[in-house]
Order: structure tokens, then C-alpha cells, then sequence
């Protein structure tokens, strides 16, 4: 099985902290990690290469600095690594296209993994559009992923309904979180990722210009107007003061 | 022309309001459409409440995929050049827009909470680094897709003398070695936390699935019955199915009365009940990042506070 990974770097978004005064979130100088939900399809992809061999290429579309978290990638497993480095401007449409661009240039593929969605921006476009781009069937949301010789089934959580899909290969899979619990490197194997090759592919070499379709104008805070009337005191009194204020609010029937 | 698709006849009502809107505005014609055999009965209800064609697609298969749903909206938006497209974003409709926007080469923003015009461009909304803040994006070129979530827009009323026309289509489409062998429901499903009035809510203040008693006699007592739950609680612990899990990976909830009882308040929680109308937290740290997306809270033992928060509204509530 020769599987590629899509992996996006982005930022802890669990350290970010909003400034008081604008409600801005505050991005300098923020860690930056691999999106926690395209390691879970990293772990995926190296569990069907420990049951069925093959490769793994990890393809990361960003600043030259996420070589870095290539690295940990390959201490996880992958066996190679792009960098495809991104144009100044781009959104989705253009990350998309230089992945696509990225896995037809690898050539010989049978499964593409990413995330559901990325945990900074939560789209969920890359893996759909990538699908849609390179013509392939996509099964997105699974839970549960069973790969045979010649067909892929997988359980698709689609929040009420679990939904079974079965596809033939190629396919895009993206996966959920709660798929699987991605490894921890030993430190053997970091130290073995230093001897992986890592590629760097300019934007230039795999697509003709490309221009992005949405642009971000402006990221605001996120206003929160609440009362925040706080009973610190004793329980029973607070109990109290709590029921007639909802009294007053009109919400209790 | 503007076009709107939902699988669930829900959104697409809300959809087709906002649509009307802009396409009123852009001086266009409103699309809607309906795919499936299922669907057929929703196209005079889409003409009611504002579109004026509706294209039902008629195919053989008996779920949505997005493969083939993509393939047909394709060929619709291309054969009524319609340059701003509404899909309702649940899971079918996100991937389904995402997979439409790599095929058409098209912008595409996803879970739109606002939506108008800044110096004449389409402008949007949406929720990003996990709530902590709301990118403002504009569209630079058409087609724009779009996807929105249920409640964001309100339906219009129907109005019985809005006339419009239906046109059956049936295409052919490439043929996918991708196909769905079967559909379960994940769990009980009794439980709809996104149409609740009123939820309590736990998280992991509770030491032990039994003591989850002490939420759902809460609900009972305002007569709310719906509990709700942060991540751990349905994620990791799995105390309760994923049908109480609010939050931003899990169900977005606005009932008139959100209880919080041992949750902490992280962000991705906030994300999925902000637009509650009167936050209620209980916590024993006074320090929890809760009580500042809170209007009232209780700083006190959770075992303490909801058994006497319990009797007292049983007493204010008959």
C-alpha cells in the first residue's frame, strides 16, 4: 500500500490567549505543532503499512520553518516527507491544488489520509477538495478503517448515523479523532528520522499561477456580553439569589 | 443566480430566507434544489417560501453522496451560471461544498454565521482558532460557495401566491468505485440537545458516571429534561453517548437557559454554547475560565450546590 499523508502545521491552539482589551487573540509567538487530527491519520497510515507494508510520504503545504515538524512525523513513521512552501497569499483553494499538484507528482498512490479538519481553522475543505481535484471517491469522518487488498471499508461517524462506505482504490480518507491514539516516537526513532529525506517542492513546480479565491479581511475578537454576576458566599443563600435572578430573566416556566 | 442546497429541508427553509435576501440585493433569480425521491415532496415547499425554480434531481441512489450530489450541483450551477451558492452545513453539506469547491476551482467558506455585502463584495463570517476569534472573509471571485449551519437564518413565512417553476433533471454521472453498504444509528438518539430550551450541562467536575444523577434531577426539576456535556464526559470517559456532547466538535446549542455544572469552560466548550440565552455556571474554583461566559454562577461543591439548586426549583416550579 503507497499511502500519503496531508499534515498541516499550525498553531497550539490551546496557548492561545486573547488580548483584554481588543478580545484580538494574541498568534506571536505561539508554538507551532502538527494538527493533532492529521496525527491521528499519520498513526492510521503507519497501522495499515504494519499490517500490509508499502510506503508513507508525508506532504506538509507551509512555511519552510514546518520542516521541523516534518521531522517528528517521520519519528512517528512516515518514511519520506514533502514540503510543498506556500505563496504568499493562499487559501484552500490553493493549498488544495499544490497538495493535489504534491500527490500526482509522487505519482503512485492508493490512499490519501488527512484530518477531518485542522484545529486551528476547522474547515474540513482540504480533504473533499483534494478528492475533487484528482477525481478519486472520498470517505470522509471515519471512525474505523478496515483495508483489504483490493477494497477500503470504513466507518463513517456522521453523528447519529454510523454509515459504512467501501471504496476500491484510490481513495481519500479523512478521519476523526477519535480513530485512533497516534504514538509517541522513541527516541531511537527520532533519531532515525534525521536520515529520512525530506523534499521541498516550490509552488511554481507544480501548478501554473494560482490565485486564491477568499481573502481574510480582518480577524476579530469575539465579543462575550455576559453578566457575570458571581455567588461566592454561603451555598443556600447563593441558591437563592440564583433562583430569583433566573425569576427575573423570565427563563424558568 | 443565487442557488441553495440542503439535505435536510430544514437548513435549506433557512437558507432560501437568507438567499431571497441576497438575491434581491444582487438582482438575480433564487434557486433551490432538491435531490432524491425522498425530496420530490420538498419542491413546492421550496417555492412557498421563496425560490422561484426549483430543480428536483432525480437518481437511483438512496443516500446522499457526495461523489455524484457534487457532479449534479455541478452541473446545475454551470447550466444556470449561478455565482453565489448556499449549502446547509451539516457533515454532507461541508464535504459536499468542499468537494464542489475543488471541482469548480471555486472560494468556498464553510459554517457562515454572518453573511453581507462590504463595499459590494459577498462578505462572511466564520468562527476560527477554536473560538477565540471570528474571521471577516471576502470573496474575490464566483463562483462563492458557502455553507451555513441550521438557526443561523430564520425561515420566511410561506407565502402561498409565490409561484415558481419545478424542473425534473435526471443526469448521468462518472461512475465511483465508492459505495455505502450500510447505515447504522450510532446510539439511543432520544436526546436532541440542539431544539432543548433548556439544558444542564456536566464536565468533568463529576467523579463518577453514577453522580451524572444529579444533572438529569436538575433538568427534571425545571422541567428542561435535556442534560448536555463537555468533551471528556462523551469523548473520553463515555459516560454519556456523543448526543449530549456540546461544544465545538460536538453539537452547537442556543436553548434560553444553559446550565454549566463542573465544567471548566474550555473554549471548544464555549464555542458550542455561547449563543445560549442566560449562561448559568457552577464550579467550585472561583478561578474557572466558565464564570467569565457566565451572567450568574455559584462558586461552591457541585455535590453540594446541585441537590439544593435542585429542591429550590422544584419549590419555585411546583
Amino acid at each position: 500500500m503507497n499511502i500519503i499523508v496531508c499534515a498541516k502545521q499550525v498553531v497550539d491552539v490551546s496557548e492561545i490567549k486573547v488580548d483584554p482589551n481588543t478580545k484580538k487573540p494574541i498568534l506571536q509567538g505561539i508554538a507551532q505543532k502538527i494538527s493533532d487530527i492529521d496525527k491521528n491519520a499519520l498513526e492510521e497510515a503507519i497501522k495499515i503499512k504494519e499490517k500490509h507494508g508499502g510506503k508513507i510520504t508525508v506532504i506538509t503545504a507551509g512555511p519552510s520553518n514546518a520542516k521541523e515538524r516534518i521531522k517528528e512525523l517521520l519519528a512517528m513513521g512516515a518514511d519520506e516527507g514533502v514540503l510543498v512552501t506556500l505563496p504568499d497569499k493562499s487559501d484552500y483553494h490553493v493549498t488544495s491544488n499544490l497538495l493535489a499538484g504534491a500527490i500526482k507528482k509522487i505519482g503512485a498512490y492508493d490512499i490519501v489520509l488527512c484530518g477531518e479538519a485542522s484545529i486551528d481553522m476547522f474547515s474540513g475543505q482540504i480533504g473533499p477538495r483534494v478528492a475533487g481535484i484528482l477525481k478519486i471517491p472520498q470517505i470522509t469522518y471515519a471512525q474505523n478503517i478496515n483495508v483489504e487488498k483490493e477494497k477500503i471499508t470504513a466507518e463513517r461517524n456522521m453523528g447519529e448515523l454510523a454509515v459504512t462506505t467501501e471504496s476500491t482504490y484510490p481513495v481519500l480518507v479523512t478521519v476523526t479523532k477519535e480513530i485512533n491514539e497516534p504514538r509517541l516516537p522513541s527516541l531511537m526513532q527520532i533519531l532515525g528520522a534525521a536520515n529520512k529525506p525530506i523534499s521541498e517542492l516550490s509552488a511554481d513546480s507544480l501548478v501554473s499561477t494560482i490565485n486564491p479565491k477568499v481573502e481574510t479581511i480582518e480577524l476579530k475578537g469575539v465579543p462575550m456580553t455576559r453578566k457575570n454576576i458571581i455567588f461566592k458566599d454561603d451555598i443556600d443563600e447563593s441558591v437563592g439569589k440564583l433562583v430569583e435572578s433566573l425569576t427575573k430573566e423570565g427563563v424558568l416556566r | 443566480m443565487v442557488l441553495v442546497y440542503s439535505d435536510d429541508k430544514k437548513i435549506a427553509l433557512e437558507l432560501l430566507s437568507k438567499g431571497k435576501d441576497l438575491a434581491k440585493e444582487l438582482g438575480k433569480k433564487l434557486i433551490a434544489v432538491a435531490i432524491g425521491k425522498h425530496e420530490e415532496v420538498n419542491t413546492k415547499e421550496y417555492i412557498v417560501h421563496g425560490a422561484d425554480t426549483v430543480f428536483f434531481v432525480e437518481t437511483d441512489l438512496e443516500n446522499f453522496k457526495a461523489e455524484e450530489y457534487s457532479e449534479f450541483l455541478e452541473k446545475i450551477i454551470k447550466e444556470t451560471n449561478s455565482e453565489t451558492v448556499l449549502i446547509g452545513s451539516n457533515k454532507n453539506g461541508k464535504e459536499l461544498a468542499s468537494r464542489l469547491a475543488g471541482k469548480l476551482n471555486a472560494g468556498c467558506v464553510v459554517d457562515c454565521i454572518n453573511l453581507y455585502f462590504k463595499d459590494k463584495k459577498l462578505t462572511v463570517e466564520r468562527v476560527v482558532y477554536s473560538g477565540n476569534a471570528i474571521a471577516e472573509q471576502q470573496f474575490i471571485s464566483k463562483p462563492e460557495i458557502i455553507t451555513v449551519p441550521p438557526k443561523v437564518f430564520n425561515p420566511l413565512p410561506p407565502d402561498q401566491n409565490h409561484k415558481g417553476d419545478i424542473i425534473k433533471k435526471k443526469f448521468d454521472t462518472e461512475k465511483y468505485n465508492s459505495k455505502i453498504m450500510k447505515i447504522q444509528e450510532m446510539k439511543s438518539g432520544d436526546v436532541n440537545v440542539e431544539e432543548a430550551e433548556i439544558i444542564v450541562s456536566c464536565g468533568r467536575g463529576f467523579k463518577k458516571k453514577d453522580d451524572i444523577k444529579l444533572v438529569s434531577e436538575l433538568a427534571d426539576a425545571l422541567k428542561g429534561k435535556t442534560v448536555g456535556c463537555s468533551r471528556p464526559i462523551a469523548a473520553d470517559l463515555k459516560w454519556l453517548s456523543e448526543d449530549h456532547w456540546i461544544g465545538l466538535s460536538g453539537h452547537k446549542v442556543k436553548p434560553k437557559l444553559y446550565i454549566a455544572a463542573g465544567i471548566s469552560g474550555q473554549i471548544q466548550h464555549i464555542a458550542g454554547m455561547r449563543d445560549s440565552g442566560i449562561i448559568v455556571a457552577i464550579n467550585k474554583d472561583p478561578e474557572a475560565l466558565i464564570f467569565k461566559s457566565a451572567d450568574y454562577g455559584i462558586v461552591g461543591d457541585l455535590y453540594e450546590v446541585l441537590p439544593k439548586l435542585t429542591n429550590a426549583f422544584k419549590e419555585k416550579l411546583g
